[in-house]
């Protein structure tokens, strides 16, 4: 599994990407974590807002921070 | 310089709001369009790509049932707008529709400036 954070490093980014990790590690799940900072890549998303949160090439989340439960709930299934 | 702008939108307490006009081929049309790209150089809101919802691009549609302020606008009552949302299954939460304030529908495309200033007082009204 391929999960992306898409964010240019601000709190809210960092506090998605660790939620990500935590979820992952509790789970057990087989699966990598990018970060993506560039603008541009972002934008190639088409998202509105970040941090946003893309699961096997699936945009899941948009300009919040996920819980580790809900991250749990979409890499579980 | 866009990196840091963005780090610092990101970080921005609730968000934009986000703006999507029909941008239909009348005079309605064109002006949902218009006062859209003039309230998002104003900085109240964004526009954003409704195209992009109605193709259902996945990070377009996530964006709009995210996001947590958002206003529709369509030009007239055949309510493209509305229907792509719908399709999408996107809660509408703010909504427009520019014949319903008294402006006629036709196919001159010469937007008339105080029918700009009246959609975009009656968009930022909406989004009280």
């Amino acid at each position: 599994m391929e999960i992306k954070v898409l964010g240019p490093g601000c709190p809210k980014c960092k506090q998605t990407e660790q939620n990500v990790k935590d979820a992952i590690a509790e789970t057990g799940v087989d699966a990598t974590i990018e970060k993506v900072t560039d603008v541009m890549q972002i934008a190639g998303y088409g998202v509105f807002g970040t941090p946003s949160v893309v699961i096997d090439g699936e945009v899941k989340s948009v300009g919040k921070i996920p819980s580790k439960d809900e991250i749990k709930t979409w890499i579980e299934k | 310089m866009k990196e840091k702008k963005m780090a610092e939108e990101c970080c921005t307490p609730g968000g934009n709001i986000m703006i999507l006009a029909c941008s239909g081929g009348s005079n309605v049309g064109q002006l949902s369009n218009q006062a859209a790209a003039e309230l998002t150089r104003e900085g109240f809101g964004k526009m954003f790509r409704l195209a992009g919802i109605g193709g259902h691009l996945g990070g377009f549609v996530q964006s709009a049932k995210d996001v947590p302020v958002m206003v529709a606008i369509d030009g007239c009552e055949v309510g493209c707008a509305k229907a792509i949302l719908d399709h999408a299954e996107i809660a509408i939460k703010n909504y427009l529709v520019l014949t319903e304030l008294g402006i006629e529908k036709n196919k001159d495309l010469k937007l008339k400036s105080e029918d700009i200033r009246k959609v975009k007082a009656a968009v930022r009204s909406a989004c009280e």
